[in-house]
């Protein structure tokens, strides 16, 4: 099964490797994996979706928390979430295309950003389905570039995934 | 008063208690070396090779519960410790290990002896840190220990630039070592404790599987505690050996691949098993689907990652196994329960059955070939099973294993995890350092000594009257048995040719040296070298050849599927 999880980390060089390399050593996968301070400086939030038995993500939640560098873990799955990505996308843009084009835009609340007589940049955040259909409705054909920026993800609520009290 | 990065370092240690410091100089720690040179508070210990150091550092820990501490140089230094720290990782030692690394500004650039040690060791450390600051000098070192000794323990490597050591800076011993996000849990949960200790009242056949965490808890105590007023059968993993009396009538046995018949059938057929600081290793499991297949499981563990990872367990606790052994006991004596008394009298008669299966028999008799068996017995006779064993690693660790009864936990130091070859003389060399007066055997074979031999030098340049029990059977006799078994008896690279004359290799270093050929030079051989308090004495005993280590479980098979010997059947 698919889970997102939340991490506060140690903003410090090596944190991230230490995330990653945990992955590839023990054969874990890892969908998404975004990272970026916080408001307090000394902590990154980082969001990682990856899968796996029950089993398997019991194991990936224990061998996270008990990285050194893990300050907090939360598990959002378990949770009503939002949950959030990015897109910026290049497409060929011609003839009676343009129009077409920014009608599907438009009706996914994406916006152009960037303009040439040939091609648009298309800015669109939404979660992961929302984005997939945007490709998809685009076409492989008319697609130059993408650039996702994986997911990012934050409970609903008043939950709030802080450093526990000292 | 300021003082240097290099000073901050011997002064450190000095306040964290540090006895020996096991190292080899080099560029990089010239600073630190300077500084060792102007004390005498922190004793170094000169190895001949940066795993060497690792391993005495490791072998000084297992035996004394306190942190190993290795000082290195960077690059070749480094790499070379790799193989001590992955060893003392897989096994859970704590040990603090020293880098030192290229100047800060050169970091990055392939500099002269860089290596990313802080990115080649992530993957075998319990945590690393690299010095950025020299002012973070002293409390990261402090935290360095506070992690490396608490919790589940393991390897910290700290990496040092060499321009860090020259800097300078006040000094005060910080006081706080905490990190924000490393708590350690210790007490385990009370109701989880209750839950466990009335599944055990009511068990008909109990068994108690206790590893490595009970040495590491020093728990010894609290488990023979539990144990004996459960009256259950215990069994111990190669790392727990010594954790619960081998003596004690109670004790049935290492378990696992070549554990005893008892042990195994007695997981095979238990009706609650009580794990307490054990991983739940391929090693003792066998196959996952046939592993104890009738028990209700419950599990102590200090490190919530061992839990449900190859097992599921019904009831788990994650805490010291010392504390919740003895909230388990309190627990059990205040509900005023005790085991069915008929049961557990049917429960050993059929262990007793097993055990008279005599699965550990050998050719006691033979006069004319020794039998590595009968080395391991008569070893054991000799110290009153008082001596501390290391080990390296083969069929010799493995008879060692069965053959020498622990009475007393940390007396048994050997590499179960990673099964490095090269362990057991370094180790010895920390052992011995730690327990001067001790009697010190390091059992090997012709194999596994050649990978770390450069430490006969060590051992002249301090004294260490070790005893080295060579069970030299030209073979590297581990992988020639499973070629015999797996592979018809297609010795492949197996075969060790071109052995040195060891008797010569340790007289050459500066030792004594006795080649024994006949069982019965075996007795006197042993009792020469245990005599001689002054020197180390390397016993090379030409041993049987074609010995296999019994029982065995083949790799994938279960505990009730093992074989007890080549003319026994399969029990
Ligand atoms: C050639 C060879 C053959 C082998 N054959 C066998 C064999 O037949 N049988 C066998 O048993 N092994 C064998 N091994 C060893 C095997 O590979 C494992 O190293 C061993 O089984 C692991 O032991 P353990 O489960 O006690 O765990 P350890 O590695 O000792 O781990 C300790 C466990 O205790 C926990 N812990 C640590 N501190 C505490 C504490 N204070 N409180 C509570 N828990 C704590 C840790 O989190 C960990 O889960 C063999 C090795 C070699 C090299
Ligand atoms: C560093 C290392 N390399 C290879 C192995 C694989 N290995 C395990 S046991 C063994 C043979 C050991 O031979 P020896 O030391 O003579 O002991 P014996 O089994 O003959 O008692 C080998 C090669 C290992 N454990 N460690
Ligand atoms: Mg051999």
């Amino acid at each position: 099964m698919r889970h997102i999880i939340s991490i506060l980390l140690e903003n410090e060089a090596g944190a991230l490797s230490r995330v990653a390399g945990l992955f590839s050593a023990r054969g874990y996968n890892i969908a998404s994996l975004t990272v970026a301070p916080t408001e307090d400086p000394s902590l990154s939030r980082m969001t990682l979706v990856t899968s796996g038995s029950e089993g398997v993500v019991d194991q990936i939640r224990k061998q996270l928390n008990k990285l050194v560098d893990v300050v907090k873990l939360v598990d959002l799955t378990d949770n009503e979430r939002i949950e959030r990505e990015m897109l910026l996308i290049k497409v060929a843009a011609e003839g009676e295309e343009r129009d077409e084009i920014k009608r599907l835009s438009d009706i996914f609340r994406g916006r152009i950003i960037d303009v040439t007589d040939r091609a648009y940049t298309i800015e669109l955040t939404g979660d992961g389905g929302k984005i997939d259909a945007f490709i998809s409705v685009l076409q492989p054909r008319r697609i130059l570039e993408v650039v996702r920026s994986g997911v990012i993800g934050i409970a609903r609520g008043s939950i709030t995934v802080k450093p526990d009290a000292p | 008063m300021e003082l240097t990065g290099a000073e901050i370092f011997v002064r450190c240690l000095r306040d964290e208690g540090v006895e020996y410091l096991f190292g080899y100089p080099g560029g990089a720690v010239l600073h630190i070396y300077d500084a060792l040179y102007k004390q005498e508070e922190v004793k170094h210990i000169l190895v001949r090779h940066e795993q060497g150091a690792a391993h005495a550092a490791d072998g000084y820990a297992r035996s004394t519960g306190k942190p190993g501490v290795v000082l290195v140089t960077s690059g070749p230094g480094a790499t070379n410790a790799v193989t001590g720290i992955a060893t003392a990782y897989m096994d859970s030692i704590p040990l603090v290990v020293f880098t030192g690394q290229v100047m800060t500004h050169l970091i990055g650039d392939d500099a002269f002896q860089e290596v990313d040690a802080i990115g080649i060791t992530r993957p075998c450390v319990k945590h690393n840190f690299m010095v950025k600051d020299v002012r973070d000098l002293a409390l990261i070192m402090r935290k360095a220990f506070h992690v490396a000794t608490t919790g589940r323990p393991g390897p910290v490597v700290v990496d040092i630039p060499k321009d860090i050591t020259a800097h300078k800076t006040s000094y005060v011993f910080p006081q706080d070592p905490t990190l924000r996000s490393y708590k350690p849990v210790r007490d385990g949960d009370p109701a989880a404790i209750r839950k466990a200790a009335a599944v055990l009242a009511q068990a008909k056949r109990p068994m108690v599987y206790a590893g490595g965490g009970v040495v590491l808890g020093n728990a010894a105590t609290e488990l023979t505690e539990l144990v004996r007023w459960l009256g259950a059968p215990c069994t111990n993993t190669l790392m727990g050996l010594g954790a619960f009396p081998a003596t004690d009538p109670l004790f049935v046995g290492m378990l696992g691949m070549h554990g005893t018949y008892e042990a195994n059938m007695g997981m095979h057929e238990c009706d609650v098993l009580l794990a307490v600081g054990a991983r739940f290793d391929d090693r003792v499991t066998g196959d996952l689907d046939k592993f104890c297949p009738n028990a209700r499981i419950i599990h102590i563990d200090i490190d919530p990652a061992s839990i449900q990872k190859n097992v599921q367990v019904e009831i788990a606790i994650i805490g010291e196994a010392g504390l919740v052994m003895r909230e388990m006991l309190a627990a059990l004596k205040g509900a005023g329960v005790r085991l069915d008394e008929a049961a557990l009298k049917a429960w050993w008669h059929k262990i007793d059955a097993w055990r008279a299966r005599h699965c550990l028999e050998y050719d006691r008799a033979n006069t004319e070939v020794i039998k590595p068996q009968f080395v391991l017995e008569t070893l054991y006779r000799l110290t009153g099973g008082d001596a501390f064993i290391t080990s390296d690693v083969g069929q010799h660790q493995m008879w060692a294993a069965q053959f020498y009864k622990f009475d007393k936990p940390r007396r048994w130091i050997n590499s179960g995890g990673l099964g490095t070859m090269g362990f057991g003389l370094p180790a010895a060399i920390g052992v011995q350092l730690a327990h001067p007066d001790a009697t010190v055997a390091c059992v090997t074979g012709e194999a596994s000594i050649q990978m770390c031999i450069q430490e006969l030098s060590t051992c002249k340049q301090y004294d260490l009257p070790l005893t080295i029990v060579n069970l030299n059977n030209r073979y590297m006799g581990m992988v020639r048995q499973w070629q015999e078994f797996f592979y018809q008896s297609r010795y492949s690279h197996s075969y060790l040719e071109a052995l040195p004359d060891f008797v010569k290799l340790a007289e050459s270093y500066g030792h004594a040296g006795l080649r024994i050929d006949k069982p019965h030079d075996v007795e006197a051989a042993l009792k020469e070298a245990l005599g001689q308090r002054g020197r180390l004495v390397f016993l090379d005993f030409i041993t049987d050849q074609t010995e296999n280590v019994y029982p065995m479980i083949a790799a994938g098979a279960g505990h009730h599927e093992m074989h007890l010997a080549t003319d026994r059947e399969l029990a």
